[in-house]
């Protein structure tokens, strides 16, 4: 089920899920928190959501010299979690153990990017005046 | 005759070692983490570094509260 969501993130992840058969769960949501679309209930979207901003905020504190981490993978025996982030927003994904790491990469950059697009206004046709 | 069967007994012995040990790696997933810097660089923690365990005991929590 989809939480309420700008339809560009909300058509992204609707096509992520039916692109990928490893994801079972993901979050798009923005720099503040805010969640644009998720798989999951509104509350669990959002759990989801800060999590990964922890991952992310944990992740930046392992190397010395610090440095923006922009995508990431957890891979446990239960699962995996993957990270990915760019200027405007971060989708945070949950697979199946033993993913193909690159696909959902591959992805989950993709959801990205179509989350970015804003909705193609509808072209309306001007009817031609009867005198004309 | 004797010695053929000790050769048999030892053969036997070593096929299911190996079965074991490859059977026992194949079940254990080694747990890792891999972080991608906008640098383009890449740091993989493994499991066992004092680094990656929190980051895979938050990777555990994300996924509890996906399901």
């Amino acid at each position: 089920m989809l939480a309420s969501a700008p339809v560009g993130a909300s058509e992204a992840l609707n096509d992520l899920i039916e692109i990928s058969s490893q994801v079972r769960n993901a979050v798009v949501f923005g720099p503040d928190g805010s969640v644009e679309a998720s798989t999951l209930a509104d509350e669990a979207g959002a759990e989801l959501a800060r999590k990964a901003n922890d991952l992310l905020d944990a992740a930046s504190q392992v190397r010395e010299g610090g440095g923006a981490v922009n995508q990431l993978e957890v891979a446990t025996a239960e699962g995996s979690v993957f990270v990915v982030r760019d200027a405007e927003r971060t989708i945070a994904a949950t697979t199946s153990p033993d993913p193909t790491v690159g696909l959902v990469f591959y992805d989950l950059k993709s959801c990205l990017r179509d989350a970015a697009q804003k909705p193609e206004p509808k072209r309306t046709r001007k009817k031609k005046s009867d005198g004309a | 005759m004797a010695r053929r069967l000790l050769g048999l007994a030892g053969l036997a012995g070593v096929a299911l070692a190996a079965a074991a040990f490859v059977r026992r790696g194949a079940g254990h997933r080694r747990e890792r983490v891999d972080l991608y810097y906008e640098d383009g660089s890449m740091v993989s923690l493994q499991e066992g570094s004092a680094a990656a365990a929190p980051l895979l005991a938050l990777g555990r929590e994300t996924l509890r509260a996906a399901q």
